[in-house]
């Protein structure tokens, strides 16, 4: 089998995984004269985009797609009648630097179905990023896939070599887990979350104080993980919960929520219709609120209906539940209530906190701070603009914001 | 009116230099016209009297100076006469900049961020084709910037690829790197660039590969991959086949029920937990060993389901100490082992100077399982409550009689109210032994974390003091029970 088919079914294989961030690792380049590769530190650098509107950072490959468990979501399970096929460590490596010659790519984000043992797995994972840097001084962007079982010492060497490692939660639930992944425990993912921040904290703790001797690089970009959204029936509120423990037990730098998706082969046992990409969508939306607006994860979902409105960005629905809290004055309200404003992302709240030391903001500057007039006006008051009482009150507010409805085509 | 010609599109200094000079001779920004040498030139020049030499000097906010090197990149032919009026502006009020309201800040910091995004779009969208191979090859790109930022965006590609010879060539003007520095040229027509690499029928099969066709989002990919960029990217000639087809395999996916599971004869080496079982000679059922495997699956009560593991007792099964805490923090969640955290290092410092080698005690925790509250980043740690320590009972009294302790040391009113099976105040019963009806052997103290909260430095020191000497009586029951024997 020559590479370019292998490509195809080692990319086909990989790319449910959502995750292809190459953000947030450290400041590296080759202008040293010394091998290949840089990081963009902070934001990552996205190639190019598919037309499912994800971002291919990263060559996302699985170094084989066969695999000795039977996870009922997964294209890659062993009772799949999917094609296999199975780099070596070498073509890998060749084409990682094939592409990042020619700036398709910031680097690699490998996986692997198990073969024989988990330290089996892990072992042609870690050759892999340490061929890259080790012979080719390749400074570009590794995500490695870490397997939960691993030994200590692989994993210690995985972060040696790579920005980033993931581990899949997989399901919300534990239950879940179990019943459509029976080989995977949800004890044993987590345990290795546990181990991989222990070493993230050892590592970071060392770069403050350079006193003793350093302890060893491990995934400046940190770990994150996904979870499968649709799948089984977790509702939202025990999605975001799940998350929200993640977040403060791991320190993941993300959780990423795939909804999903039908796929070739599928097992009968899961539901095989459209992936649901805006329930998606509002997660991704309450994630951010969890993140960097100040929400508490129980907060965010209706504790009587359990799931995110679909026809309404989270914040918004939150706040016409809050409707008490509100009109705020913009003028003297806190940045923690500003953030709560439907329609204030954080960078307009920062330049409105910044400017309103100076100057009172008015109704015409809505748009220069680029916040959406029609979505933030029924909460706020402006110098020179209050909502009318009825408004916050009446039944209509929640009218307002319902997107149109579309009318059915008909043909002539 | 004043006609200021600029060297080229991104002659910064030009621009300073002539501003600072207009400003000092308050010339306001109507009076100035300004232009680009090689521009067509204004048929009609009045002619303005020559400024007067710069006299004195004035100073402008250093972030000025960062988003007018940025704005002046943009295309759009007015920037320089907006810059100026900004500058004008900035000198009777220093603040102007932190008026995001402002529609001239407005203005400039719109187009600094439409420059640094076409920069990062270039960093993204610039395809390098190879000419020759292997030592004499030369990448070369093709690229139609939107803003003037070649020049801007050329280091990071030298950064990126110090080790290739390239050159990205666009209309405008073009960088070329040698391996040593970068320079510029003027801008080529597009019959200039290759047209064709060898790997770019295969980076298309990874893209129409990594591609779900289940997911259309069309306009995702738009936003942030506008059209514009199309006409040079090898990939995007698969776009419109891709989504044409998209919704074709998408229901051919739904409409085909899975075929007969395949079942592949497993090739899986057996896990290191089996090999242990398999080897170990058998125990009985008392064995820590056996009671740490049996406690990792507990649900006793729902405190497994947050947290990481269980936590299980460590130590010497021939201990003659047994100290318990309330339960394992943050730290031992993660790692698995009782009292590694902060608590822990107070522990081992009391524990020396009390005399006791911590390697001959056995050390647990009335409940096993982290019982916490995420808050973002961190947990909160969060008091077990009387259901929590009493499912979990059980497992202190297997260790109990599995490590057969002289001394139980109680640390904290949740170990005390577990290990003597009552709510106990820690303050009235230390300092003494207290004997149990089944014979064990009780002393409670405070728990170290208990040390950690003190606000008061100085109250911390006397309390970790009789922590201290609750710790030597312990040390002092041993000695008396090793000479009775």
């Amino acid at each position: 089998m020559d590479v370019q088919r292998k490509l195809e079914i080692l990319a086909d294989a990989a790319k449910y995984d959502a995750s292809c961030a190459s953000s947030g690792t450290e400041k590296r380049d080759s202008s040293d004269g010394k091998g290949l590769g840089s990081t963009a530190p902070g934001m990552g650098i996205c190639h190019s985009y598919a037309p499912d509107g994800r971002c291919i950072s990263l060559l996302k490959v699985l170094l084989t797609n066969a695999c000795n468990y039977d996870c009922l979501y997964c294209v890659n399970r062993t009772s799949s009648n999917v094609p296999r096929a199975r780099f070596t460590v070498d073509e890998v490596v060749k084409l990682t630097i094939d592409f990042y010659r020619r700036n398709y790519i910031e680097g690699l984000f490998l996986s692997s179905g198990i073969i024989r043992s988990a330290d089996y797995t892990m072992e042609q994972v870690v050759s892999v990023a340490r061929k890259l840097r080790e012979e080719h001084h390749f400074r570009g962007y590794i995500h490695l896939k870490t397997i939960p079982e691993a030994d200590d010492a692989l994993i210690a060497e995985a972060g040696k070599y790579a920005d980033r490692l993931s581990i899949n939660i997989e399901m919300p639930l534990e239950n879940s887990l179990a019943k459509f992944a029976p080989e995977k425990n949800v004890r044993a993912i987590r345990r290795t979350m546990g181990r991989l921040r222990l070493k993230l904290d050892e590592a970071r703790e060392s770069d403050k104080a350079a006193t003793k001797a350093k302890p060893p690089r491990f995934a400046p970009a940190g770990q994150s993980t996904q979870m499968i959204i649709g799948a089984d029936a977790a509702d939202d509120k025990t999605i975001l919960d799940t998350s929200a423990n993640l977040y403060g037990s791991y320190r993941l730098k993300r959780v990423y929520y795939s909804a999903f998706s039908p796929i070739p082969d599928a097992s009968r046992a899961l539901p095989l219709v459209a992936p649901p990409l805006v329930r998606e969508h509002r997660l991704y939306q309450a994630d951010w609120l969890m993140r960097f607006y100040g929400f508490d994860a129980g907060e965010i979902v209706d504790e009587a209906k359990g799931m995110l409105p679909l026809d309404i960005d989270p914040k918004l629905a939150w706040a016409l539940r809050h409707r008490d809290r509100f009109p705020l004055d913009v003028a003297t309200a806190s940045r923690d209530e500003l953030l709560r404003v439907p329609g204030f992302g954080t960078r307009a709240v920062d330049r409105i906190i910044a400017t309103r030391r100076l100057t009172s903001i008015r109704l015409a500057d809505l748009a220069r701070l680029h916040i959406p007039q029609k979505k933030a006006l029924p909460f706020i008051v402006l110098s020179d603009f209050s909502p009318s009482p009825h408004l916050i009150d009446g039944a209509g507010l929640k009218e307002r914001f319902k997107p149109k409805a579309t009318q059915l085509g008909f043909g002539f | 009116m004043h006609f200021i010609t600029l060297d080229s599109e991104t002659d910064f200094d030009g621009w300073r230099k002539a501003a600072r000079a207009l400003a000092l001779n308050d010339v306001t920004p109507s009076e100035v016209s300004w232009r680009v040498a090689g521009a067509s030139p204004e048929l009609f020049e009045p002619i303005a009297p020559p400024l007067e030499p710069p006299q004195g000097t004035f100073s402008v906010p250093a972030k000025f100076v960062e988003l007018a090197e940025i704005a002046i990149l943009h295309h759009n032919p007015e920037r320089f006469a907006l810059l100026y009026r900004l500058l004008w502006r900035l000198r009777g009020n220093h603040d102007l900049l932190a008026i995001a309201t402002d529609s001239d800040v407005a203005d400039v910091t719109t187009m600094a961020r439409a420059v640094r995004r076409d920069e990062h779009k270039m960093h993204a969208f610039v395809r390098f084709r190879e000419i020759g191979r292997e030592q004499k090859s030369h990448f070369v790109a093709w690229f139609e910037p939107e803003h003037h930022i070649v020049e801007l965006a050329a280091p990071f590609f030298a950064r990126r690829f110090a080790d290739m010879p390239w050159s990205i060539l666009t209309p405008d003007v073009c960088a070329h790197w040698d391996g040593h520095a970068i320079s510029i040229t003027p801008g080529v027509a597009k019959s200039e660039a290759p047209t064709a690499d060898r790997l770019e029928g295969t980076w298309r099969s990874y893209y129409a590969s990594i591609f779900n066709p289940a997911r259309l989002k069309v306009q995702a990919m738009q936003k942030e991959m506008p059209r514009k960029y199309w006409r040079n990217l090898p990939e995007a000639s698969l776009i419109k086949p891709l989504i044409e087809g998209a919704g074709r395999t998408a229901s051919a996916m739904i409409a085909n029920a899975a075929s007969e599971p395949h079942k592949p004869q497993k090739r899986l080496e057996p896990s290191k937990a089996s090999d242990k079982a398999d080897d170990m000679p058998h125990k009985h059922a008392d064995d820590i060993e056996t009671l740490r495997e049996e406690a990792a699956n507990c649900r006793a009560c729902p405190l497994y389901k947050n947290a990481t593991q269980t936590v299980f007792g460590e130590g010497a099964q021939t201990a003659r100490i047994m100290l318990v805490g309330e339960q394992p923090g943050d730290k031992e969640d993660l790692a698995g082992k009782p009292f590694v955290g902060p608590a822990g290092q107070m522990l081992d410092r009391a524990l020396d100077e009390a005399g006791i080698d911590r390697s001959k005690v056995y050390v647990t925790n009335a409940v096993k399982h982290f019982k916490f509250v995420p808050r973002g980043k961190i947990r909160l740690h969060q008091k077990p409550n009387t259901p929590e320590i009493r499912a979990c009972r059980q497992w202190y009294e297997r260790e109990l009689a599995a490590i057969k302790p002289e001394l139980v040391v109680a640390m904290g009113a949740t170990a005390a109210q577990s290990v003597l099976g009552k709510i106990t105040p820690i303050n009235k019963n230390r300092g003494h032994p207290i004997d149990l009806d089944d014979g064990t052997r009780v002393l409670v103290t405070v728990h170290p974390s208990y040390l950690l909260r003190l606000p008061d430095a100085e109250a911390r020191a006397s309390e970790y003091r009789r922590f201290v000497q609750d710790l030597k009586i312990a040390a002092g029951v041993l000695r008396k029970s090793a000479h009775a024997a």
